[in-house]
């Protein structure tokens, strides 16, 4: 079962970090990173660009608008987000317990939704109105 | 291949990773820590047994792959280093251990800790099903009804509990050996009830669920096989027996004296009746006994009218006797108007009601309807399924209820 682990940045309290601690933390979450991958429970993790590089995009009267932002009102980013095949939620919740990213801020784990059954029934439903058309 | 290998991997994992994860909990010393290497070793079995072969036996190599790994893991992270010693100087030979009886005992150590009294009830239910009938959070919360997400917590919480407080994996010495028994059984009981009658739901039954509490009560008896495991494992049998005839095709509850006795499942009963003399034979006669026997009493009657009423009633009052209880009171109250007549038995029901112990349970009400109906006083009948009906929540126990609340007319 695949499961999303967003992780979140407390830009305050990182910061206050000292600079060598700071790269032997980040050294420590690349090298738990290899251990996933090593033992299969990787699926894929990027990390983000500040809020800075973000944009916006809304439906507004038929128009899609594009803003900058959102910029952060908190203290808390989203840092990162890493993609895990693991047994079941409480393998997920250990094996993001273990990764030294939990020192840096907040995460959250949520399980991937299977689409298939949508999926499946959308194809049943758009091929019955190519049915009817013809 | 790989397919093949890994649904023969899943197998194994279903039926063997209670066992694995026991003796590598022991090994490695702490839980987390054996869960990781027993994926580990099974991951290492998905490469390497396709192109190496099986092994003879699957269950040492994953044992001994497992301990290897956590003790690799240990030294990759450079921490720990006292426990890392004291685990590599145990010598461990996974084959000597599974036959000279320490493999059992540590699944018996695995049993006694998910249902160790320090922990809440539900959380003992849903770490059983977890770490030794290999059931992931997701199927527990479903089957409990609740939230992954609460249900995660509750394991997580239990295995801090197990940890903080150093709850010792261990057998428990003899002089604690009854009342631990107790807490395991119990959780086990716990299982099977939530499989056999849902709380709540649309369901009438969890098959998966009871399926479960009989696995792991045959696994405890096969460890430990005391006359309540006995009991208790008879108990959930006879009762499994009866599963067919107790619903309908559309799902509704048909109550025990109007079942298809053609349709009780007689391996089961036979399985269950051997059981519960071997328990009655113990001289320690302890509750779960009591009940099996009494489902045994049902089990061996051909009908209603061919049940042995009064020896039941005798049950009963042992049973009272050993654990008073207002629900086997109202039991007892049942089976003494099928051997008095129904007007001793409402009497009897009317007198559990003033002492107002069941107020909320449904099947007191139920049961007092009954007996009205059977006397003929329809209108006490119908205030008392009324009553019954504002007490359950489950889905085919309404029905039942607003059922016989129509046939009153």
């Amino acid at each position: 079962m695949k499961y999303i682990c967003f992780g979140y940045l407390d830009t305050e309290t990182w910061a206050k970090v000292p600079s060598v601690e700071q790269l032997a933390t980040v050294d420590r979450c690349i090298a738990y990173d290899e251990t996933l991958k090593k033992n299969g429970h990787w699926v894929s993790g990027e990390g983000l660009q500040g809020p800075e590089s973000t944009v916006s995009l809304q439906y507004k009267d038929g128009k899609v608008v594009v803003t900058d932002g959102p910029y952060a009102e908190t203290k808390e980013l989203l840092g990162g987000l890493l993609i895990i095949e693991a047994r079941d939620l409480n393998h997920a919740v250990q094996l993001i317990s273990n990764h030294p990213g939990v020192q840096m801020g907040r995460w959250e784990i949520r399980p991937v939704q299977d689409l298939e059954p949508m999926i499946r029934e959308s194809k049943k439903r758009r091929s019955a109105g190519a049915t009817n058309r013809a | 291949m790989a397919d093949s290998m890994r649904r023969l991997l899943e197998q194994l994992y279903r039926t063997e990773s209670g066992r694995i994860l026991a003796t590598l909990i022991r090994l490695l010393g702490d839980f987390d820590r054996a869960e990781e290497s027993l994926h580990e070793a099974l991951r290492a079995a998905l490469e390497q047994w396709p192109a190496e072969g099986i092994p003879e036996n699957p269950v040492a190599w994953l044992i001994s792959t497992g301990r290897f790994k956590g003790i690799d893991r240990l030294r990759r992270e450079a921490r720990a280093v006292s426990s890392l010693d004291a685990i590599e100087a145990t010598s461990f030979d996974p084959l000597v251990a599974m036959s000279d009886g320490s493999v059992p005992d540590d699944h018996l150590r695995l049993i006694f800790i998910c249902c160790h009294p320090a922990l809440p009830a539900e959380s003992r239910a849903a770490l059983a099903l977890r770490e030794i009938c290999g059931l992931t959070t997701e199927e527990i919360a479903r089957a409990f009804l609740s939230s992954p997400a609460a249900t995660a917590q509750r394991i997580v919480r239990a295995k801090n509990t197990i940890r903080d407080d150093r709850l010792p994996y261990e057998v428990p010495p003899p002089a604690e050996l009854p009342a631990r028994l107790a807490s395991a059984l119990q959780v086990i009981y716990l299982v099977f009830n939530e499989g056999y009658s849902a709380s709540a739901g649309d369901s009438l039954t969890r098959p998966d669920l009871s399926g479960e509490a009989i696995r792991l009560g045959r696994l405890v008896h096969s460890l430990l096989p005391d006359p309540e495991v006995k009991g208790l494992l008879a108990l959930m049998l006879l009762h499994e027996s009866r599963r067919q005839a107790r619903t309908a095709a559309d799902g509704e509850i048909i109550l025990l004296d109007e079942q298809d006795r053609s349709l009780w499942d007689r391996t089961l009963i036979a399985e269950g009746i051997v059981l519960v003399n071997a328990a009655l034979g113990a001289g320690r006669v302890g509750p779960y006994t009591l009940q099996a026997a009494i489902a045994a009493v049902h089990a061996k009657a051909s009908g209603s009218a061919a049940t042995d009423w009064a020896g039941l009633v005798t049950w009963y009052d042992r049973l009272l006797r050993l654990h008073s209880s207002p629900v086997v009171a109202l039991n007892r109250a049942v089976a003494v108007a099928m051997r008095d007549g129904p007007a001793a038995g409402l009497e009897l029901v009317d007198g559990l009601i003033r002492d107002g112990h069941l107020d909320d349970y449904h099947l007191l009400y139920s049961a007092r309807a009954d007996l009205c109906r059977r006397l003929g006083k329809t209108d006490e009948a119908r205030a008392s399924y009324t009553q019954a009906l504002a007490n359950t929540r489950q889905g085919p126990e309404r029905r039942f209820l607003e059922r016989r609340l129509r046939e009153l007319g």
